[in-house]
């Protein structure tokens, strides 16, 4: 046996960014598990477990390429990093030449670990910065900025504690995080109650002390009904609404209309449970939480639903409670100061091309409005965008309108993936940069905010397996070429962080111990007496004056959601814990042989109305595009709806495990690049027809 | 019977495959087999909410074993000091007799070497005084690494606790 070694770091096999322990043996990754500091075990989620495989995988992009033939064509040519970065930069200066650094954008995934692809752009001056949300948590981060002054993830959740909580298909024990699954179970165990509100049953349901099978697209209806019951029969927090919620009239008023035997009609939930349902979480109050949701690009009027599911959750006043909905504290809040990468870049004064912040006064720049990029592109209005760099981010996959994109991207002067996979988006662009995965390098800090702050840090565990880079070499090397390198002033990543942690007495040596450093030995509360919300009011406010200003009403009156147009259904999709977004993980040697593909998930009535079975394969289309998928039958799956995981029918030959396998739900999605209310794209009013193939 | 046992919290497991995907890496099983595994049986309704029974499977370690009765040339072996039931690589002919004899399935094929491998709850691990990878990697920490008294022990002190909790209003 060689020399073997424990390096802490943060996993990158999805979003979730899970603190981890890596057992390397003679400098090859032997297994991946959850760091015990943080877990109390050395729990990790089979993708995590799975990134073993993933480093040992030889079919990801292994060296720059620039692409030979047409677009998609699959022809590249090897060539060096200089080569690559030159030819980028190259065609970077010229386009800021003749229409400004604004006419290059960047999309990316979002989260803490986006700094140094912001500080790149603020470094040359372009303010189009864009997250994939307008496919995943526009509206939630949306709807709670207007409400409460917080982004969806400047609270969490106090599962361990809550004693009663309401989930709108947030699938928490599929689409999970390792932590945040541990918790949920721990709650459940020790006899906290979940009801689940879902179009189809669910891992999640199975544990649920209640599970509703709801109409699709009717939540909305639920949440004003619960709102109904519990302000008509002032089931509320007095105290917390008195002190903290503006438009309690304005709210009684609007909700009249919607009592449960209304909502019974709508939702199919029998208004009795409905009632049941508020008077028991209000019993349990304040230590209760209405789950506002993650991917919530659902429906055109998602926006009052996740500001209706934190109405309730003000009106609990489960803001900063026990058991409820706690704000996030950062470093300050423990006297920490921990320096940014963007707090050293240049202030961009160019206005945004998506209108996220000025067109939509409501809707923030910092997430953007990705869904306007391709129009942006193809029609040069407000101005031209002649170059996209996709930072870990693959539209083609994760964005609906395949067509326009692709169409957008051929417009484009310069399309270049960074990516550690042959991502969709990898397989149409013009360079690929392929990056040191997260096993190969180490990123700059950052904080885990919570009731117990931590410092952490993505840490180099092995050398990289090619010819890769880490994210900082490339976006400094970019900067570099293109004459900004003053931004950028670290030698290298050890430098950075340890310039981030300079004057907090801690080192990069202090992330040897344990993997984070803790802020603070005991939680940190806010005194319920004296909470700040960053609102115009400094209060919740269901009732905005910022929002009615801006034409957008604080409320919308309910509509109800357009049913399948006849011979169709309505696609909806979600995750397992096999499998993330994109294309992380469909390939990966492990998770491709435990799930090498989707299904179609039909209700029996529905399979024998459209003369299918289980195991048939049918086609599903969607305005002339085809996807070809296997048919499973379950009595729990809402009759009008068709469901599939998100994500497969891998179109890149050179992934021959996932490739050809399943269906892929985004081609389905046609003419959903929308900017509804709350910035997201209205990806679950897909309608999609079947027959047997 | 190995003297030690692992058990499954049936309502903290969440189906997610964990377990057999650290078993997997752990013990470099070759595609298609798992030492390990979760079976989801159902969904069935109880108390008005369909729910699944995740079935955790991994190899017994039996005492009166009929893999090891079956093999034909003393592969499959029994470790004295602990009682866990594994393959001697170099002994194993390969003939399948083992698969074919255990009632539960658990015998796995090689394609790689064109022999029988097993659950041997990491043997390597316990030795290092850790625990089998499926345990130490679950997720939710539903699974337990135990001995059998203490499983059982565990077992009447829920019961327990259930039952005087639903005493306590009727007697006082």
């Amino acid at each position: 046996m060689g020399e073997r070694r424990q390096v802490y770091s943060l996993c990158c096999m999805c979003t979730g960014r899970c603190p981890i322990l890596v057992e390397v043996e003679d400098g090859i990754v032997k297994h991946i598990w959850g760091n015990p500091h943080v877990f109390g075990a050395k729990s990790l989620c089979p993708r995590g477990a799975a990134g073993v495989a993933f480093e040992y995988d030889n079919e990801r992009p292994q060296y720059p390429m620039i692409r030979d033939e047409e677009r998609g064509s699959g022809k590249w040519r090897r060539v060096s990093w200089d080569e690559a970065l030159d030819f980028i930069a190259d065609k970077l200066k010229k386009i800021i030449a003749e229409d400004g650094a604004k006419a290059i954008a960047l999309s990316d995934r979002g989260g803490p670990h986006t700094e140094l692809h912001k500080l790149f752009l603020a470094d040359i001056g372009s303010p189009n910065y864009f997250t994939h949300h307008a496919s995943c948590s526009n509206s939630v981060h949306n709807a709670h900025m207007s409400i409460a002054g917080h982004a969806r993830n400047t609270v969490g959740y106090d599962y361990r504690n809550c004693k009663y909580m309401v989930v709108f298909g947030r699938n928490l024990l599929e689409s999970l995080i390792t932590e945040e699954a541990r918790n949920v179970i721990e709650m459940i165990s020790s006899g906290g109650k979940l009801v689940y509100i879902d179009v189809r049953w669910t891992y999640t349901a199975s544990k649920a002390y209640k599970f509703f099978m709801i109409n699709p697209g009717t939540d909305y209806a639920l949440a004003l009904a619960l709102i109904n019951v519990i302000v008509n029969n002032n089931l509320y927090d007095v105290d917390f609404v008195n002190k903290y919620v503006v438009g309690m009239e304005y709210l009684r008023s609007f909700i009249q209309p919607y009592t449960p035997e209304w909502a019974e009609k709508e939702t199919g939930i029998p208004a009795e449970e409905i009632r049941k349902i508020a008077y028991e979480v209000a019993e349990a109050k304040p230590s209760v939480i209405f789950h506002p949701g993650w991917m919530t690009a659902w429906t055109e009027n998602d926006f009052y639903l996740r500001r209706a599911i934190y109405t309730l959750n003000a009106l609990m006043g489960s803001y900063e409670a026990k058991g409820g909905i706690f704000i996030a504290k950062g470093a300050g809040d423990c006297g920490y100061k921990i320096k940014t990468p963007t707090s050293i870049a240049p202030k961009v004064t160019e206005e945004r091309c998506d209108g996220a912040g000025t067109k939509y006064p409501w809707i923030r720049k910092n997430w953007g409005l990705l869904q306007v990029l391709p129009e942006v592109i193809l029609t040069g209005n407000p101005y031209p965008v002649r170059a996209y760099i996709a930072m870990r981010h693959d539209p083609l996959v994760s964005m609906p309108d395949f067509d326009t994109w692709v169409k957008a991207f051929d417009k484009l002067d310069l399309v270049v993936a960074i990516d550690v996979n042959w991502s969709l988006t990898a397989w149409y662009v013009d360079v690929i940069l392929p990056e040191s995965t997260y096993l190969e390098r180490t990123d700059h800090v950052i904080v885990r905010k919570g009731l117990r702050p931590q410092l952490a840090l993505r840490q180099k565990a092995v050398e990289p397996r090619f010819d890769s880079r880490s994210r900082f070499q490339i976006f400094k090397a970019l900067a570099e070429r293109l004459g900004k390198g003053e931004h950028f002033p670290w030698k290298d990543e050890v430098e950075l962080v340890n310039w981030q942690l300079d004057g907090t007495g801690f080192t990069i040596e202090d992330f040897q111990k344990k993997g984070v450093i803790d802020l603070t030995d005991k939680p940190i509360w806010y005194d319920r007496n004296n909470l700040k919300f960053n609102t115009p009011t400094g209060k919740i406010e269901v009732y905005s004056e910022f929002l009615e200003k801006a034409g957008v009403p604080s409320f919308a009156p309910y509509e109800r959601p357009a049913s399948s147009p006849e011979g169709m259904l309505r696609l909806v999709t979600g995750k397992i814990a096999l499998h993330t977004q994109g294309r992380t993980t469909s390939n990966n040697p492990i998770l491709n042989e435990l799930c090498p593909e989707n299904h179609l998930y039909l209700h029996p009535d529905t399979a024998k109305k459209f003369g299918v079975k289980e195991g048939d394969t049918v086609v599903v289309s969607a305005n002339g595009t085809e996807e070809r998928i296997k048919v499973k039958v379950s009595p729990y799956v809402h009759p009008e709806i068709a469901f599939m995981l998100h994500g497969f029918g891998d179109i890149v030959p050179l992934r021959t495990r996932s490739f050809g396998k399943g269906a892929l739900d985004s081609l389905l999605m046609k003419g959903k690049l929308k900017v509804t209310v709350g910035g997201n794209c209205p990806l679950f009013e897909t309608f999609v027809s079947l027959k047997k193939a | 019977m190995s003297k030690n046992v692992i058990t499954q919290d049936q309502l903290k497991c969440i189906g997610c495959l964990a377990c057999v995907v650290h078993c997997k890496v752990e013990n470099n099983v070759s595609p298609g087999a798992r030492f390990c595994d979760i079976l989801p049986v159902g969904p069935k309704e109880i108390n008005g909410v369909p729910r699944v029974f995740f079935v955790y499977m991994n190899c017994f370690h039996c005492e009166y074993a009929f893999c090891i009765k079956a093999c034909p040339t003393g592969a499959m072996t029994r470790r004295e000091k602990d009682g866990i039931v594994y393959v001697r690589q170099e002994l194993c002919i390969g003939c399948k007799s083992c698969m074919k004899a255990c009632p539960w399935g658990i015998p796995q094929w090689d394609e790689g070497t064109g022999k029988v491998f097993k659950c041997h709850l990491c043997m390597h691990r316990i030795d290092r005084g850790e625990k089998p990878a499926c345990v130490e990697g679950c997720t939710t920490s539903c699974l337990t690494f135990t001995v059998p008294e203490e499983a059982t022990r565990k077992v009447r002190e829920r019961y327990a606790t259930r039952i005087a909790s639903e005493l306590k209003s009727t007697i006082w």
